[in-house]
């Protein structure tokens, strides 16, 4: 099979998600502490000014800085923007306002979410105060929000020393990025010939080679590659490993063998794993030719084809 | 060995874009590319392997996936191995290490390039993950929303108010309109309020798209372009993390680079400023106290297209393609990076009379 006829784009979800792990300094440490004992602390830097939240160097001259302060779990507004339509993680699942609030005693600003009827009730100047969260973990989120200061019951900071008991070490930070990925024209080309148990690589049109799996330029040449050639679906072990340790949620016995693998009319190498043969029989040049299992999108094993071996000048150029 | 230091004349010779679109899923990443690294290098007549070094620009968190510059390589000819380097940042810090490259006499060419798809995630949320993982990164703060903030400030300071800001986007879209690359051209409705106090109009296109430049030294450049475009001056700096912590109406970073980039010391005719937002602009523009007599992004800047990790890159490839024409004898070209123009990098071009 040639040519390049127009191939079906595929498009997939991708979702990238992992829990970072995350250990604190002193500093961040008594920060997040005192949150969970609705405590908010800041820091003094060498000329005095307190920072909130707390940093462990000084923004300015970079020396190291451990002066807790209590400040006031209230403050002013010195900016806002109107979120009419809050995003997944975001504070509050109801319109609000993001805020920057400069907390009684400090000199910066914290940023954070303001519960709010509307835009119209929000101006920068506006006096609010932290909203704590039902369940604190020590972490940004034990403030729940910001919510209009009516100038009730005013909790006024009593000099905390920032030493806790049972001071909170470390936060697990979640992330989560939904993508709907898609793979382009040239690889879109072999996996939908996968779907066929067909392995289509495609040729450079400077240096010939035959790439697969193929990414639509050639490495070597750096031009475009277009013409679509069949490869396999036999071909030769050019080297392998044995592997002795078993992954995770994989169902593979070991020790067992992967391999690169020169398909017929390859110009490289692709990788599989070698299956029908003891892990220890497996060698250089051994023909192999891939195994679909039912419904499989991709060969699951190659297994020898009982040809003898390729001499090593047929190969060679591909390990 | 050629001469090196500070008294080494380095030249933007070439610079390519692609067309900027909302969505490109038939490419893959180094399918967009090709085409922009063949132009530059078509417009030298040099080849890949003439190339003394090569620097990209682009982000795993954009694309959603590890080491993803690495299939872009493919576009270049990395193998056999070239002198090669990569930026987790814009194309523009690309070109930084680029030049630095040449000026310590270790090439004497290179090809620069960035590119992003911002087509397959959601570009305000991956954003959000060059935050502050301890305070601000869990609040999930979007890239607009932390843009309004600034805005507001600006407009509580005076500096700026909704209807200057709409003029800005008009302003830009329209000098879109001779740009063919261009995502968004000519007149456009401001819109709705996406986080008040910005308008649809106010923010730039979400798309897909690259640049490529390439990079001379002395008389390499003078054989490569007829008129090139000289960096006088280029020089990157980055503020505090905290937004907190920051004048968010004022850029000092900005002021400094282009201070330590001698853009002070003479005018200029043509000012290309990375600004996604509107209220970017008026920062900027304070910050370079940029006067009217400047023309400011004749190209339609990033409101008219916002290829992400490459639109800085951009700048200055638009900045030098107005020396390379005529259209321009000094130039200011400007990059950001970060949050409400976090960090900033500033270079100065000049053509010879
Ligand atoms: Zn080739």
């Amino acid at each position: 099979m040639a040519g390049s006829a127009a191939t079906e784009v595929l498009r997939a979800p991708l979702v990238v998600e992992f829990p970072f792990t995350r250990s604190l300094g002193p500093v961040q440490s008594a920060f997040l502490t005192g949150l969970r004992e609705r405590v908010v602390l800041g820091v003094r830097t060498g000329d005095g000014r307190v920072l909130v939240p707390p940093v462990e160097y000084d923004p300015v001259t970079a020396e190291e800085i451990r002066e807790l302060v209590e400040v006031a779990p209230a403050g002013t507004v010195t900016t806002w923007a109107w979120n009419p339509a809050p995003r997944r993680g975001q504070p509050l699942e109801r319109p609000f306002a993001w805020v920057l609030v400069k907390l009684d005693g400090a000199d910066t600003s914290l940023l954070h979410a303001l519960d709010a009827p509307g835009p119209d009730a929000v101006h920068s100047g506006m006096r609010v105060r932290v909203r704590w969260a039902q369940d604190r973990t020590g972490a940004i989120t034990d403030i729940a929000c910001f919510e209009p200061d009516d100038g009730g019951e005013e909790a006024q900071p009593c000099g905390h020393s920032g030493e806790f008991e049972d001071a909170v070490t470390g936060i697990v930070a979640p992330a989560r990025l939904d993508y709907t990925y898609s793979p382009g024209r040239a690889q879109s080309a072999y996996i939908n010939a996968l779907s066929a148990r067909k392995t289509v690589g495609e040729r450079c049109p400077d240096c010939r080679k035959v790439y697969v799996p193929p990414r639509g330029a050639c490495p070597t040449c750096g031009v475009a590659t277009e013409e679509r050639v069949e490869v396999g679906p036999a071909g030769t072990v050019t080297t392998y490993c044995i592997v002795n340790i078993k992954a995770k949620n994989l169902d593979i016995e070991v020790p067992y063998v992967y391999a690169h693998i020169a398909l017929d009319g390859a110009g490289l190498a692709l990788h599989g794993r070698i299956g029908g043969i003891p892990y220890d029989q497996v060698r250089m040049g051994l023909r192999v030719e891939p195994v679909w299992s039912e419904g499989g999108r991709y060969p699951d094993h190659y297994r020898p084809t009982g040809e003898p071996d390729a001499d090593y000048e047929t190969y060679k150029e591909l390990i | 060995m050629a001469p090196t230091g500070p008294g080494r004349d380095v030249a933007i010779v070439a610079f390519a874009q692609s067309d900027h679109r909302r969505r490109t899923d038939e490419l893959s990443e180094v399918e967009l590319l090709m085409p922009v690294l063949h132009q530059v290098l078509d417009a030298t007549g040099l080849k890949t392997s003439d190339i003394g070094f090569t620097c990209s620009g682009s982000s795993d968190y954009l694309a959603g996936r590890a080491f993803s510059f690495t299939m872009a390589l493919d576009g270049v000819g990395a193998w056999p191995p070239i002198s090669e380097s990569h930026v987790e940042m814009d194309g523009a810090w690309a070109l930084y290490e680029a030049w630095v490259k040449i000026l310590t006499g270790e090439a004497d060419t290179a090809l620069v390039y960035g590119y992003g798809k911002s087509s397959p995630g959601e570009v305000r949320d991956v954003l959000t993950r060059q935050l502050d993982p301890y305070y601000v990164a869990p609040l999930w703060p979007d890239s607009v929303s932390l843009a309004a903030l600034q805005a507001q400030a600006l407009i509580d300071a005076g500096d700026t108010d909704e209807t200057a800001l709409a003029s800005i986007a008009g302003r830009s879209r329209a000098a879109a309109t001779a740009n063919s690359h261009a995502q968004v051209r000519g007149s456009r409705a401001q819109g709705e309020y996406v986080v008040r106090p910005l308008r649809t109009g106010d923010c730039p296109p979400i798309g897909d798209g690259a640049a490529a430049v390439i990079l001379a030294a002395g008389d390499r450049a003078r054989d490569l372009c007829a008129r090139p475009a000289w960096i006088r001056g280029m020089d990157h700096r980055i503020e505090a993390h905290s937004l907190g912590v920051r004048d968010l109406t004022d850029s000092p970073s900005t002021r400094l680079a282009a201070e330590r980039a001698g853009f002070f010391e003479r005018p200029v005719d043509t000012a290309e400023l990375h600004a996604p937002f509107t209220s970017q602009e008026v920062v900027l523009r304070k910050a370079l106290r940029l006067g009217e007599d400047v023309s400011v992004n004749p190209s339609g800047g990033a409101l008219a297209a916002n290829p992400v990790m490459a639109a800085g890159l951009l700048r200055l490839g638009e900045a030098a393609a107005r020396i390379h024409r005529g259209d321009s004898d000094r130039a200011l070209a400007h990059a950001t990076s970060g949050p409400c123009l976090q960090q900033n990098l500033v270079a100065v071009l000049e053509g010879e009379s």
